[in-house]
């Protein structure tokens, strides 16, 4: 042959060779208890009080602890850095008796002086570390008035009026406690350089890669199996889903519905379900347009095929939703409510009387957004249903920023129908935010289709003051009864958080509050 | 030369004013708001025009742009809303990471783009050009991300020979075997397009330098086939490639978001991506900065490269 195909052949085989002899024969497999967990995006700040995305949770949860946690498995506040409290009779002030001998995790001791620190950072104007925020979900605390540190193991909140949801807010990510010395020394990059009492302790953060965390040996509930946790943001789904397969994650979260029955079927891996707090809806417009009438709202409710967008565009990794409350708040959930079933003559017929027939709708649509599934497809499917009973429905397609941009300022004068997703840690939340008259848009609300029931706000506030579980529970299951009927939204389905770990992962489980708890996880 | 290279130097400045300019007006027009994307999806309106103040957000577009400009020229490019640190740290961080990965593809695009290109041009229509050709035009049609996916796919999970993403091993990683082990994939899936073009246009060029009067002088003369391919001919045909592959730069630089997308390469393009959907202005800014510097650089030495070659083109 000749020299030059000769020369050709050897360099491209040289190439080759060089590529062989770097790689090694097969790759290693993630460390030994060294747990690799893949996210679905880079964390924004490991401040607890600053973040608002699940995702982020997630790391800070095994950071750092709160006042009370959630009871495994449930949306129960159980003791945590409070070993136990005290509530007045008229449900203003809690007192809290607290943990002796915590300590965060620079060394300095956890007390009263820090929970004291940590809530007037997020709520006080004049606290020299408030221009450390901003704290968007400091709302959670407004009810309180103010916070004592009795002495160092008793702190006590005194509050405006009373407010049932004030434990399960303590629970929540916003309200874990912070040190103080941390916060003093890095002040604004206080989220870069995070310090709890939680059962890991943050070693390092490196852009777009990785946090790494590593055990406490000292955790006041006894120290994590463990002895470090890597979490990777690998935010292509794709991509994720191939880290699994090829060894290089033990655990992910929101696997893509596609890819779930190939990891239901491989014995390597575990696939774990859980029913979240969690709702996703199309916001009606009720103040303006064909959805002003409530015949219109019932028509689409039942014109859409909920059972068939769960089972094969969600491919089954959401149930269909009765109402405005997710079944996970399983103490206050109206079992008796049903979803509207599919009834396209029932639709057509509701869409007559109202003398809807034909009507055009536009349809505000997003590309993506925390907990909004498949939210393009979602919206084909349903713009089809409707179709069927012969309503016009125009989608126009925002990027997420720009969405809650459109829709959060109210749909008047834009648009019929908007899709929307929460997910909460109470049953107050949502509707509190979002189905009463004074939660307009003007008011600061996020009641962007402008519904207002009288009868729903009273029922609200009521629930909301009470302290008696029962009692809330009661005023939820009518409320939800109202909203149904009334339907303010499409209610169309609540995700069921899932994730797939490697089967050498131990006493995994996802938590209805899609925290991720990996204080008692081991591997192998 | 000096002087030519110190006009051309002089030329990136308008260039990079006008460029950063409109990118600030792009962003500053463009719905949404930074507010919300720090804020999330709950922000009142109270929380909103808070950090907007605070940002300075509230002022006129153009005092905004006069004041970036002036910390700019103090070599402070701000901090960054949405990452809460330095933007000269970022980008300088991403960037190098960008830098490793889109050099890597540039010297194997250019490397075998041009072996290719040549083994076409001398056996022209022959069986080996036949097949280099195949190659190269399903490489030019072949979508990278896609591409990356199926490479991911065959040498991660099924042969477990390479990892599937990231630029080192997240625990106990580091060193240059690691990094070198995580840069085969991406950066063959980045060359892989820009191989192919460059493969084409070296043939073109080639063949056309081929024909030429003292290619046959050469030949009569004596002299090896092997000296006059890369003696005479190539050195010639580089020249009209040279200028080419600096353009191929952009598109490398630009197709690196998809691969950074798909192999979680920390790198700059990707955080460009994030940074637009967060409104962060300051770190688009920079990053836009950066890259644009780095593009004509590289122009630049290219051209400077092709003078050497060709010292005609010099006037």
């Amino acid at each position: 042959m000749s020299p030059l195909f000769r020369n050709t052949l050897a360099g491209m085989a040289f190439a080759a060779l060089a590529t062989g002899a770097v790689s090694a024969p097969a790759l290693a497999q993630t460390p030994p208890n060294v747990l690799i967990v893949g996210q679905i995006a880079e964390p924004k700040s490991l401040d607890p009080s600053v973040d608002t995305a699940v995702n982020d949770f997630r790391i800070l949860m095994n950071m750092y602890d709160g006042l009370v946690r959630y009871k495994d498995g449930t949306l129960e506040p159980e003791p945590a850095l409070a070993k136990s409290w005290d509530i007045s009779d008229d449900g203003l002030t809690y007192t809290f008796h607290l943990r002796d001998g915590v300590k965060f995790h620079d060394g300095t001791p956890f007390n009263a002086d820090a929970v004291k620190f940590t809530f007037d950072r997020m709520l006080d104007k004049d606290n020299p570390y408030y221009d450390t925020g901003p704290f968007p979900l400091a709302f959670f605390f407004s009810a309180i008035d103010s916070v004592t540190a009795v002495d160092d193991s008793t702190v006590t909140f005194k509050l405006k009026e009373p407010y049932a949801p004030f434990l399960s807010n303590l629970a929540y990510p916003t309200g874990l406690i912070v040190s103080p010395a941390a916060v003093k020394q890095y002040g604004k990059d206080f989220g870069r350089h995070p310090s709890g009492t939680g059962p890991f302790k943050f070693e390092e953060w490196d852009s777009n890669t990785k946090v790494v965390v590593s055990r406490n040996d000292d955790y006041w509930d006894g120290a994590p199996p463990l002895d470090a946790v890597v979490f990777r943001p690998i935010t292509d789904a794709n991509t994720r889903v191939a880290e699994m397969l090829s060894g290089g994650i033990d655990l992910m979260v929101e696997v893509p519905p596609d890819n779930l029955k190939q990891f239901q079927d491989d014995p390597n891996f575990k696939v774990y379900e859980q029913a979240g707090p969690h709702v996703w809806f199309l916001i009606l417009n009720a103040k303006e347009g064909p959805f002003a009438d409530k015949r219109v709202r019932q028509a689409v409710n039942y014109a859409i095929d909920k059972k068939s967008l769960v089972d094969n565009v969600l491919q089954g990794t959401a149930e269909v939703a009765a109402g405005p409350t997710p079944p996970a708040f399983a103490w206050a959930y109206d079992n008796k409510l049903q979803p509207y079933p599919y009834d396209p003559e029932k639709a057509r017929q509701l869409l007559k009387e109202a003398g809807a027939e034909g009507a055009e709708l536009t349809f505000y649509v997003t590309e993506g957004g925390s907990g909004m599934l498949d939210p393009v497809a979602m919206a084909t499917a349903i713009q089809a249903d409707l179709a069927k009973v012969g309503l016009k429905v125009n989608i126009k397609t925002f990027e997420w920023n720009t969405f809650l941009g459109e829709v959060n300022p109210g749909l008047a004068g834009k648009a019929d129908m908007a899709e929307m997703a929460w997910m909460t840690n109470d049953p107050d939340t949502l509707p509190y935010l979002a189905l009463r008259t004074g939660a307009f848009p003007d008011k600061g609300g996020f009641n962007s289709g402008y519904y207002s029931n009288p009868k729903v706000d009273a029922l609200l506030e009521k629930a909301r003051t009470s302290t008696d579980q029962a009692e809330r529970a009661k005023l939820y299951k009518q409320m939800q009864e109202i909203v149904h009927d009334d339907a303010p939204w499409a209610f169309i389905a609540n995700w069921k958080q899932n994730a797939v770990s490697t089967a050498a992962v131990k006493d995994f489980s996802l938590q209805p509050s899609f925290f991720l708890i990996l204080r008692d996880v081991s591997k192998g | 030369m000096l002087a030519y290279i110190l006009k051309r130097l002089a030329a990136l400045v308008p260039i990079l004013i006008g460029l950063t300019i409109i990118v600030f007006l792009m962003l500053a027009l463009i719905p949404g708001g930074t507010a919300v994307a720090i804020l999330g999806p709950l922000a009142s309106p109270e929380n909103i025009a808070k950090v907007n103040k605070e940002l300075g957000l509230d002022q006129p577009l153009i005092d905004q742009y006069l004041t970036w400009m002036g910390n700019l020229l103090h070599g402070d490019m701000g901090r960054s809303y949405s990452l809460k640190r330095p933007v000269i740290d970022e980008v300088f961080e991403r960037f190098s990471a960008t830098l490793i990965l889109a050099g890597t593809s540039l010297v194997l695009c250019s490397f075998f783009g041009l072996l290719a290109g040549i083994v076409s041009a001398v056996r022209q229509f022959g069986w080996t050009d036949r097949i280099v050709t195949f190659f190269v035009l399903i490489g030019i049609s072949t979508p990278s991300f896609w591409l990356g996916l199926l490479l991911i796919m065959l040498f991660a999970v099924d042969l477990r020979w390479l990892p599937a993403s990231g630029m080192y091993e997240v625990y106990g990683g580091g060193g240059l075997g690691d990094l070198l082990r995580h840069l085969i994939l991406p950066s063959i899936t980045l060359a892989v397009v820009a191989t192919g073009v460059i493969a084409r246009l070296t043939r073109a060029a080639m063949l056309e330098v081929l024909r030429q009067d003292y290619i046959r002088t050469a030949r009569a003369k004596g002299l090896t086939e092997r000296r006059v391919i890369y003696r005479h001919a190539f050195k010639a045909a580089l020249v009209t490639v040279i200028p080419l592959i600096g353009v191929q730069t952009g598109l490398v630089l630009g197709g690196a978001v998809y691969i950074e997308t798909v192999f979680q390469w920390p790198g700059i393009g990707r955080m460009l991506v994030d940074a637009i959907s967060t409104r962060d202005i300051l770190l688009v800014q920079g990053g836009v900065l950066v890259l644009a510097v780095s593009y004509v650089l590289f122009n630049l030495l290219a051209d400077i490269i092709q003078t050497v070659l060709d010292p005609r083109l010099k006037s």
